[in-house]
């Protein structure tokens, strides 16, 4: 099973290997393009909101629960986490500067020194590891927290991922890009099916989020992340690209890991201009 | 739904009509319960993800209804090739190609293609 799986993901990669070569910036602009073309007077921001942005059924239940979020005592979880110092008496202020609110909007972004792309979250245990605290979890739980609330205090901010014109800083891009674009799976389904080209259909009871405005509420409380067994509803961007790998029968890659980060670049990037407007309620 | 009626040319259907009543008396009440079963169940073929299917709850929106099958498949070869593998007629398809991937088995393809092809 692991074999054929791999098998399929190479052949994945390989049928997009061919598309013709465009710049970060050509990309970004086809792509808004298409979707304001395919939902003509839909303001650039209400994507953020996924699928509530395109189902006026799904809205009225969703905005109902944003009166009173379910995230909120995790973003009071998360202040404390920010305020609480290390055992050393150093606080994420040490890592991050003493302005909450101007931590999220960094992310992710290039780093020309470690020639890799570096997420919010990746940085959040590099601070612990630095000061001998124990890293956190990838996916939920206190990264989460602590994310949410950075999320919270830069509500409003723009979205801005600043791709450098350094020929490792592309190619991570291209990679995050063919990843979006590869049919991946035992299903052959890619991310730019379900959420570009059939975005605002229903595929069984669900309705499609653009991709554009995908990345500004990460991350996010989800219902179905609420259950037991599955931890406090709230997950990050890295476990939400896992399970819809898994949905379509591929291996999930490792949270962090280059693949997602590279997603998480090109994916973002995407949604420059939007405002961030994390943590998120999904149902 | 308008192009469904538009591929409907009157003398094709009722050719399409009179071959599938010979057709169709060849699937068994049993085997054409099994295909619809293999069709609706999500581990499966899953097809209401994506079509909407006489019978079945929740469907989606993204592929058109299957419905007058004979009409649009006079070859049940044709019908059986595209449930095989979708990304023969179009290499971009959302459909996930059941029998080159082995999501279903040849058997499984045989009966959900008799049971599509009832409808
Ligand atoms: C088979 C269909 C399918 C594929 C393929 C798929 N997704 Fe999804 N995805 C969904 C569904 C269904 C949801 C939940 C409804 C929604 O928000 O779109 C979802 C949700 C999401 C969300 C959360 C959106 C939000 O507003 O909270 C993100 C982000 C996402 N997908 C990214 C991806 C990426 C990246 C890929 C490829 C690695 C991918 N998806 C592949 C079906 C898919
Ligand atoms: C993830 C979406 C998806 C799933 C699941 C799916 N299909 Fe499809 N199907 C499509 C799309 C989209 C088309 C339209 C042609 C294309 O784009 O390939 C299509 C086309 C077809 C056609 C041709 C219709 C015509 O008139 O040309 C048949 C027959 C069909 N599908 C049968 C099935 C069966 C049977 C199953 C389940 C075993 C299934 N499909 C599962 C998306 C899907």
């Amino acid at each position: 099973m692991k074999k054929t799986l791999t098998l399929l993901l190479s052949a994945g990669l390989v049928a997009t290997a061919t598309q013709a070569f465009s710049s970060p910036k050509q990309d970004l602009e086809k792509f808004r393009t298409y979707f304001e073309q395919r939902f003509p007077g839909i303001e650039l921001n209400e994507f953020g909101n996924g699928p509530y942005a395109l189902d006026a059924s799904k809205r009225l239940q969703w905005e109902s629960m944003e009166e009173f979020p379910p995230y909120e005592e995790y973003v009071d979880k998360g202040r404390e986490i920010w305020e609480t110092p290390f055992k050393n008496g150093k606080s994420f202020a040490s890592c991050f500067g003493k302005d909450p609110s101007k931590v999220r909007v960094k992310y992710p972004h290039w780093d020309s020194k470690t020639q890799q792309v570096v997420t919010l979250e990746g940085d959040i245990n590099k601070c612990l590891k630095a000061n001998g605290e124990k890293p956190f979890g990838w996916k939920k739980g206190k990264i989460a927290h602590l994310g949410a609330y950075l999320g919270y205090e830069a509500r409003g901010q723009k979205t801005n991922v600043v791709i450098p014109n350094d020929p490792k800083a592309l190619q991570a891009y291209e990679e995050g890009k063919h990843f979006f674009y590869a049919k991946r799976g035992q299903l052959n389904i890619a991310c730019a099916d379900c959420h570009v080209y059939y975005s605002g259909q229903r595929i069984r009871g669900n309705t499609l989020s653009a991709a554009l405005g995908h990345t500004t509420h990460f991350p996010v409380f989800r219902a179905k992340w609420a259950k037991k067994g599955k931890g406090d509803g709230l997950g990050t961007l890295h476990r939400r690209y896992g399970g819809c790998n898994k949905q379509v029968r591929a291996r999930p890659f490792k949270a962090q890991g280059k693949e997602y980060r590279n997603l998480e670049f090109f994916h973002t990037y995407m949604s420059n201009g939007l405002e961030i407007n994390a943590p998120g309620y999904r149902e | 739904m308008t192009k469904i009626t538009q591929r409907l040319g009157g003398a094709t259907t009722v050719l399409a009509l009179c071959a599938g009543l010979v057709f169709s008396a060849q699937a068994s009440a049993d085997d054409l319960a099994a295909g619809k079963k293999i069709a609706f169940d999500r581990k499966k073929g899953n097809c209401l993800a994506c079509h909407q299917i006489a019978g079945g709850k929740l469907a989606g929106t993204i592929a058109p209804p299957l419905i007058s099958m004979k009409a649009r498949f006079p070859d049940k070869a044709k019908l059986r090739a595209q449930i095989w593998d979708s990304t023969v007629a179009n290499p971009n398809s959302i459909m996930p190609p059941m029998g080159r991937h082995k999501i279903l088995t040849e058997k499984e393809i045989d009966l959900v293609t008799d049971f599509i092809y009832s409808l």
